[in-house]
């Protein structure tokens, strides 16, 4: 990454993942200056094109179909294993083997390597596994793509929604520096007590095992966290609490897949930032953010492609990094 | 117009409402933390309870490395063809997720041969053979690899375990069949019992239900019969306080505390069970 803005951008954005507030930049290249510029003098007629451009589209649900298709066929395709004891998806979404390979959740993994400060073969292969495959595949696409706390939550942020709209409800905003505090709280407890204590209460670990091996009490916890964000708190769990996010997150800095911004189409009318699940990272699309012509969205993104679906003008699109260039 | 207003006048309010917003917002924070932190501590009773004993699968490591080791995914589950280990619930006092055994309800009697739990965790909580920095307590270490009964004329008869996961022990002698020198005939545990075992003479690799498998025997030895660890139990002629000789089974130093004589038992409630994480005493 040689052009200096992004570079500086790629740094801010590490620091919006561990909570701090996305800030206006410092600096802006003359290229995406001057498209600013030009956006200034030309608002009005642009402002009409982006009514009408909205106006035409229609609401698009492609990437949101695909990935609640995809959450839904992995979570069954667990329990469907062991319903009918084909044994290819062997497990729980806190370890499991595919035909026999290991594949181990890294926040899972490393609660057990920091409490049992001993590490076996098989922990290695299966986290070594999973860390390539959303290392590939954009890091927190595990929260949005797999997770099925998350897919509840995003339900339970529906009906927060339509009661905040009825004007029930107001959403409460927490500190998101309150997620790194989580993650470091847990690895503390967890060197400190010998006891992988977020296993315990971890909704992820829990839904999949109710899915797998059917329901228990402990799904009280993750109802009074639905509970929690209906009524309280926007999506709190994920968004300001959940240390896997932050695990996958790290995962995310280095993927080449993720979402990718293009100034000079955009309308800047925040549409992407209303369906967004984290906006936090997609601070750039604000009108006169934008340090280039075309930004990779940050680490945070759980590339949900909610903001694809929703962009009239094509200006949010899936990339994956160097492979344009090499076409 | 704006110009004319007197900007400090039109900013205090402001930054006061965003001073008050920003204090709520900490103390929700707060409320947050404390709310996830506590719920966490809730996951911490495991250890307080260390007491509340629960039979771990075959191979686990003591207790609290098994706590500290174990990722909750349920492979071993999976792979047990008596379905005998169970994952944990809130309330089971043991670790939400971590698997247990309830020998009453449905022991492990090794019709796998291979001890697949071990073979299926991932983690190395359930282990054939601990790591060297882990320490093996005395009487928890099987002085021989113990001997299928099962495969005893395999050329290799034994079982892949060098600890035992606890120890049978006759609770309720005064009930025991066998020193009243009282017979079984019937399904033991009656109809509704759904425990299942590999009866070798029915079929070698599956488990049938044990009330499809009734018994006619003059002289009651089920927990002896049926245990699958060869010399871990038999009937012996012991002499009763009172001087009168009786028979009664004798637990020895193979038991692997698997807990097949805890679930054949045919009284109610058991005479014999196994005592978790128990070690040889001799």
């Amino acid at each position: 990454m040689n052009n200096p803005y992004l570079k500086r951008r790629f740094l801010d954005q590490i620091a919006v993942m561990l909570g701090r507030e996305a800030r206006k930049p410092s600096a802006i290249s003359g290229r995406a200056q001057e498209i600013h510029v030009l956006k200034r003098a030309t608002n009005k007629a642009r402002l009409q094109e982006a009514m009408i451009a909205h106006a035409d589209a229609k609401k698009v649900h492609t990437w949101r179909n695909r990935r609640w298709a995809v959450l839904l066929v992995v979570n069954l395709f667990f329990t469907l294993s062991f319903w009918l004891d084909i044994q290819i998806l062997e497990g729980a979404l806190t370890a499991s083997r595919l035909i026999g390979f290991h594949l181990i959740d890294l926040n899972s993994a490393l609660q057990v390597m920091l409490a049992h400060k001993h590490i076996i073969v098989n922990l290695v292969i299966g986290t070594g596994t999973v860390f390539v495959l959303w290392l590939l595949l954009g890091g927190r696409t595990f929260c949005s793509w797999v997770c099925p706390y998350h897919l509840l939550a995003e339900w339970a942020e529906k009906i927060h929604l339509w009661l905040v709209k009825k004007k029930l409800v107001t959403d409460q905003p927490i500190d998101r520096r309150l997620r790194t505090g989580s993650w470091l709280v847990f690895a503390v407890l967890a060197i400190a007590t010998g006891y992988t204590v977020f296993e315990s209460i971890s909704p992820t670990g829990i839904v999949s095992r109710a899915l797998i091996y059917g329901p228990g009490l402990a799904l009280l916890w993750v109802l009074a966290l639905l509970v929690f964000e209906v009524f309280f708190s926007r999506r709190a769990w994920c968004r300001y609490a959940c240390p896997i996010g932050l695990t996958y997150g790290v995962v995310g800095i280095f993927s080449p897949l993720r979402v990718k911004y293009k100034l000079e189409n955009c309308f800047h009318e925040g549409d992407c930032r209303k369906v967004c699940l984290v906006p936090h990272v997609l601070d750039t699309v604000i009108k006169g953010r934008a340090v280039e012509t075309a930004i990779p969205i940050g680490p945070d993104c759980t590339r949900c492609g909610l903001c694809v679906d929703t962009c009239p003008t094509g200006s949010l699109t899936f990339d994956v990094k160097g492979l344009s260039r090499l076409l | 117009m704006s110009e004319t207003k007197p900007p400090a006048a039109a900013k205090p309010p402001a930054s006061r409402e965003r001073i008050q917003q920003a204090r709520r917002k900490w103390l929700r924070t707060i409320l947050l933390t404390g709310g996830v932190t506590g719920a966490a501590l809730s996951g911490f009773l495991p250890l307080v309870y260390a007491r509340t004993k629960r039979l771990r699968p075959p191979g686990a490591l003591d207790e609290k490395d098994f706590l500290a080791s174990c990722i909750k995914c349920g492979q071993c589950v999976q792979v047990c063809p008596v379905q005998a280990i169970k994952l944990a619930d809130l309330v089971d006092g043991v670790g939400v997720g971590t698997p247990y055994i309830d020998a009453r309800e449905q022991a492990c009697d090794f019709s796998c041969d291979a001890v697949q739990c071990i073979l299926a965790c991932p983690t190395g909580s359930l282990v054939y053979k601990k790591p060297a920095f882990l320490g093996v307590r005395k009487g928890a270490k099987l002085a021989a690899a113990p001997i299928l009964k099962a495969k005893e004329k395999d050329p290799e008869p034994t079982l892949n375990l060098a600890e035992r996961i606890g120890v049978a022990r006759l609770t309720r002698p005064e009930a025991c069949l066998a020193i009243q020198g009282k017979g079984f005939k019937g399904q033991v545990r009656g109809a509704s019992f759904k425990g299942r075992m590999r009866y070798m003479e029915v079929d070698r690799w599956k488990p049938i239900g044990i009330s499809e498998h009734p018994y006619d025997l003059a002289e009651c030895d089920l927990c002896v019969r049926e245990c699958p660890v060869k010399g871990a139990i038999s009937i012996e002629t012991v002499f009763a306080p009172d001087g009168t000789k009786r028979k009664s089974p004798v637990v020895h130093e193979p038991c692997v505390g698997c807990g097949v004589c805890e679930m054949i038992c045919p009284v109610e409630p058991t005479c014999i069970v196994v005592d978790a994480r128990e070690v040889w005493n001799t």
